[in-house]
């Protein structure tokens, strides 16, 4: 979908009202609802009122003056910004008079501009130039001779865009971006009067204020005083796509402004309704990743590890892949080799990785990395509700009135969704946070939570058992809606189980170090406080207990009402773009797309049918299991697509044991990921810039992924695995992954609906999407949940394997951070490192003293898996005897150090609790040195491609 | 197959289900869970540590798979 480079600016946001107003404006008549101001009013009748402060992200202003208009009946020249339409008005937003005070108002304005418009980065895109040339300016009578500040130094700190105060014409609009659409705060305008302008924190730098580059600012700029430095590097963009972002699961609408091929800059999708015209520092400026020169295009294949890559063509490739699968599987079995999905890569893509899997290597061993995260949500939301997805749409929040945030952190893991909640709670929704950390949500600017559970990791189950005890205990149960909607016995059985003694929050406390009057607080707020929603994330499923707490989340949602309309429900923060979509196409080993059991016949026969195969209704490997059963020498051979399992997954040395006991790896990656320095088979893959798809956001959004610009390997990623299929023999003959999503929606109830057509004509669709909701689902179980009746379970808290001891006292707990994302192979590779160079290890104050560890102090970081060694950063965000860290640099080796613990029904591991110790040391673990050895020869190997091609 | 890890995650499995008033309930959903999420040779091996190192699986995961062989997979 090509679109305009420039939208339509109505001035002011659109209202939402059942009442309707009707006036008259510059002769024509116009109808909108109530509060909508007469710019935006004039907008939609056809008259842009001149503007500089206004613009339809954000609440009017009043300050530039410019957009006055005149009204019959009322004296003088209101600011049609600010003023709302009201029924009967007579209005004209053009006069001489009103000409006249304009061309003044903008006369001072240029006054102190630089007149240097065409060498500007803005010439094309600035609202100054467009309104002097609106307002008839033709000349400054003022001269360039008086106090300006045309001398005002750049801000170049910002590796995304400069700030130019000599250009600033303190509008105010990047100000109020910061604070109402982003929600930090961290501008503001400094000086009075003559002296104003825009400050970051407190006359700081933008790299050393509060800034978080998500760009709202940038975007809400009218002039170059913030501008992108790849605008002013490139020029102004000549053309556009609609696309869909590669970063978190909120999947933000972002348009690809381009000029031919290259990439000028991302913009925030303004009608994109994941995001509503907002972006992080990743979706909006880390993008350069795509042509990084480390991007490996060439196809690659080698005997061993250590042999060095020798570049191929893609037949010779392809070929070889082929062979090897066949040849492992006639000497081991059919059931020796499997794949990995990936939730990088698209629905069409995902799709026809399980379907290569079930249909051409005969078995069902494929798995995605959902399993290291969200697996625990599939199977307690489609225990207890009758689906494996959040309830809601993003802006379902809107509507809360108490948000209890448990394991989760969106203010850096989903920013966008973060702001919009934030938002929320500025207008004064009320906050749970149960967390162990004191993350940004406990406490930012206009934002507190009114309660911090501030839990031991690992005691989230007797948590979520307490809050219940309290909701049973004291009468809160929304018994009318239990009757309805719920099965009896089950809440019964889960009712009596709550309500015993041992789980209340008195008895619980010695074991979540959560005082009890917080716990019946929380429990009475999230109960009674009208509209309540639950927001939940990795530090809820990466737990031995993960699907138990998922279950528990949903069993306390349904005791109280809250599933079934707007501003409640139960809704996981998904991790990656697609990790909803990887579920969804049936990447697990025990499911067909849509969530059906391998096992059930009438499903596999359908399947049968159009695949023109038989299935094994046998559930295959999960990704553990592989690891597993690599190790005990019944699983040779992998096909991992667009995943780096050695970085992402727990107990490194257990990863590589298994791959290295692996007699085939096939790597499809962008880069040589960390996966890859374990590979046989390299199939260069595609960035989302380079094709075409869709991708599922964690409201089940489905988007278009468009293509900007050819794949630089010459393949995009569904071609790779079409033509490994047709290799093995398994005929597949696409030549759109718009015919791969036709499939899908054949052979899938829920997606039955789903087009390309369908999405570009509404822009996105949330499934189900079938003839009983053709425009899609914003929310599910409205009318009855989609098992049926909702079923609740017994939640008894099972502590983790993973006790601290006197050798390992602490617990570490690992996360992300707002800069990078997952194993960072994109971030890493733009400039998001000059926010986070190297994972640390952050440590309280107390346990930092105790140890004799300063800040800045190499640490190492022993449990019963590994050893690694980090910088420490002392920080009071941790509560004592809690550790943190994150996985995003491979040297850092995070996972070493984390077990093979994991959640009793799905094998997600348990990242967020291990038993460590910390201690001051002076050089880096044995495994950061066998790994840098190891790296070194890797990269050496890889140098070595290009000079063995062609050879034998 | 490590015999000791599967053993491990039968019992995790079983923690679960226990705690279910309904006791032929916590047995079939002990059952069901393997059948439906294990691989076969996982099973497989889960056949062998039954018959040979029982004692090792909690009793309530011993009970559940001595009183139905649903979870069983085929014979190779």
């Amino acid at each position: 979908m090509n679109t305009q480079i420039h939208d339509t600016d109505f001035g002011t946001p659109a209202r939402v009202s059942e009442r309707m107003v009707t006036l008259e404006i510059d002769g024509q008549q116009v109808t909108v609802p109530e509060g909508t101001s007469l710019m935006r009013a004039a907008a939609e009748a056809g008259s842009m009122v001149p503007k500089l402060c206004a613009t339809d992200s954000l609440e009017p202003f009043g300050s530039c003056r410019l957009c006055l208009v005149e009204i019959d009946g009322r004296r003088g020249f209101p600011a049609s910004c600010t003023t709302p339409a009201e029924a009967g008005m007579v209005v004209r937003t053009q006069s001489d008079k009103l000409q006249s005070l304009r061309k003044g108002v903008m006369e001072l304005y240029i006054s102190d501009h630089p007149l240097d418009c065409l060498t500007c980065a803005a010439n094309g895109d600035c609202e100054l130039q467009d309104m002097a040339g609106v307002t008839g300016l033709r000349e400054v009578r003022y001269g360039l001779a008086g106090a300006n500040h045309l001398d005002s130094q750049k801000d170049e700190s910002n590796p995304y865009f400069s700030y130019d105060p000599a250009k600033c014409i303190v509008c105010n609009r990047c100000v109020r971006a910061c604070e109402e659409t982003q929600g930090t705060f961290a501008l503001t305008i400094s000086g009075r009067g003559f002296e104003s302008r825009v400050s970051p924190g407190q006359d700081q730098p933008f790299m050393e204020s509060e800034c978080v580059s998500c760009g709202a600012c940038v975007d809400a700029c009218p002039t170059a005083t913030l501008q992108e430095k790849s605008v002013i590097q490139f020029g102004q963009p000549e053309h556009s796509k609609i696309t869909t972002c590669a970063y978190c699961g909120v999947g933000c609408g972002f348009k690809a402004e381009m000029k031919g091929n290259q990439v000028v800059r991302m913009t925030p999708w303004k009608d994109g309704k994941a995001n509503e015209g907002h972006a992080c520092v990743k979706g909006r400026f880390a993008w350069g990743y795509a042509t990084h020169p480390e991007r490996i295009t060439k196809p690659m294949i080698r005997s061993k590890i250590t042999d060095p890559w020798r570049e191929v063509s893609w037949e010779e490739a392809i070929a070889y892949a082929a062979s090897e699968f066949k040849r492992l599987q006639a000497k081991y079995g059919k059931d020796s080799i499997g794949g990995i999905t990936s939730s990088r890569c698209t629905n069409e893509e995902t799709y026809l990785v399980q379907k290569l899997i079930r249909a051409g290597f005969g078995n069902n061993n494929v798995d995605t990395c959902a399993r290291v995260c969200h697996s625990p949500t599939g199977y307690g939301l489609g225990q207890t509700l009758g689906t494996s997805a959040g309830t809601q749409t993003f802006k379902s929040v809107e509507h809360s009135d108490v948000i209890l945030v448990i394991g989760a952190n969106p203010t850096d893991a989903h920013p966008v969704f973060g702001s919009r909640m934030k938002k929320r709670l500025r207008e004064g929704a009320k906050l749970i946070v149960i967390d162990p950390r004191k993350i940004d949500l406990v406490g930012s600017p206009h934002i507190k939570a009114d309660y911090h559970l501030a839990l031991k990791p690992g005691t989230n189950v007797a948590m979520i058992t307490a809050l219940a005890h309290v909701i049973v205990t004291e009468g809160l149960l929304a018994n009318d809606y239990i009757a309805e909607r719920c099965e009896e016995k089950s809440f019964h059985d889960w009712r009596d189980f709550v309500a015993k003694p041992e789980n209340s929050p008195e008895a619980t406390a010695a074991i979540t170090g959560v005082p009890a009057e917080l716990v019946r607080g929380a429990a009475r707020l999230y109960a009674t406080g009208g509209n309540a929603a639950i927001y939940y994330g990795l530090g809820v499923t990466e737990h031995s207990q993960g699907s138990t707490m998922v279950i528990g989340i949903a069993n306390l949602a349904m005791a109280t009402g809250n599933v079934g309309r707007e501003g409640v429900g139960v809704n996981p923060l998904r991790g990656q773009n697609n990790v909803q979509g990887s579920c969804d196409m049936g990447s697990f080993p025990h499911e067909l797309p849509g969530y059906r059991h391998i096992s059930d016949t009438t499903t596999r026969q359908l399947f049968e049918q159009a695949w023109g195969v038989t299935l094994d209704p046998e559930p295959g490997l999960r990704i553990p299991n592989m690891f597993d059963a690599a190790l005990s020498g019944s699983f040779m051979g992998l096909y991992c697509e667009g995943e780096d399992i050695v970085q992402s997954d727990p107990n490194t040395q257990h990863v590589t044991a298994a791959l290295s006991a692996m007699e085939c790896i096939v790597v499809q990656d962008i880069f040589l990921n960390e996966t890859a320095k374990y590979a046989h088979v390299f199939l260069p893959g595609a960035s989302f810039l380079e094709k075409d798809g869709t991708f599922t956001n964690a409201e089940r959004r489905i988007s278009r992924v468009r293509q900007v610009m050819k794949p630089l390997a010459k393949y995009a990623d569904w071609e790779v695995t079409q033509l490994l299929a047709n290799a093995l023999g398994l005929k597949m003959d696409y030549s759109h992954p718009s015919q791969i999503m036709d499939e899908i929606a054949r052979l899938t109830p829920s997606f039955a609906g789903v087009s390309y057509q369908k999405i570009d004509k509404l822009g996105s669709v949330q499934w189900p999407c079938n003839d009983a909701a053709p425009d899609g689902t914003p929310t599910m179980h409205i009318d009855g949940f989609v098992r049926g009746k909702g079923k609740f379970f017994v939640t008894q808290y099972v502590a983790t394997d993973e006790k601290i001891t006197r050798r390992f006292p602490l617990i570490l707990t690992t996360g992300r951070i707002l800069s990078q994302y997952n194993v960072g192979a994109q971030t890493r590779r733009t400039d998001n490192v000059a926010w986070h160079a190297e994972d640390v290890l952050e440590i309280h104050p107390h346990d930092a003293e105790e140890r004799g560890i300063k800040d800045g102090d190499w640490v190492g970081v022993q449990s019963r898996a590994g050893e690694t060694v980090l910088h420490a950063k002392v920080s009071e965000r941790m509560q004592p005897g809690v550790v943190y860290t994150t996985f995003h640099f491979p040297e850092s080796g995070a996972n070493v150090i984390t077990t093979d613990n994991s959640d009793w029904a799905t094998n997600c591991p348990e990242y967020k609790v291990t038993a460590v110790q910390v201690l001051p040391v002076t050089q880096p673990s044995e495994w950061q040195q066998d790994y840098q050895r190891f790296n070194e020869t890797q990269l050496e190997l890889l140098e070595q491609a290009a000079s063995n091609e062609g050879k034998a | 197959m490590d015999t000791q890890h599967l053993t491990h995650m039968a019992n995790q499995i079983g923690s679960f289900f226990e705690a279910m008033p309904d006791r032929q309930e916590a047995l079939a959903g002990i059952t069901l869970h393997i059948k439906r999420f294990w691989e076969p040779r996982m099973r497989r091996a889960l056949q062998q540590i039954l018959q040979q190192d029982a004692a090792n699986l909690s009793p309530i995961v011993r009970e559940a798979l001595q009183a139905d062989d649903s979870w069983q997979p085929a014979a190779q």
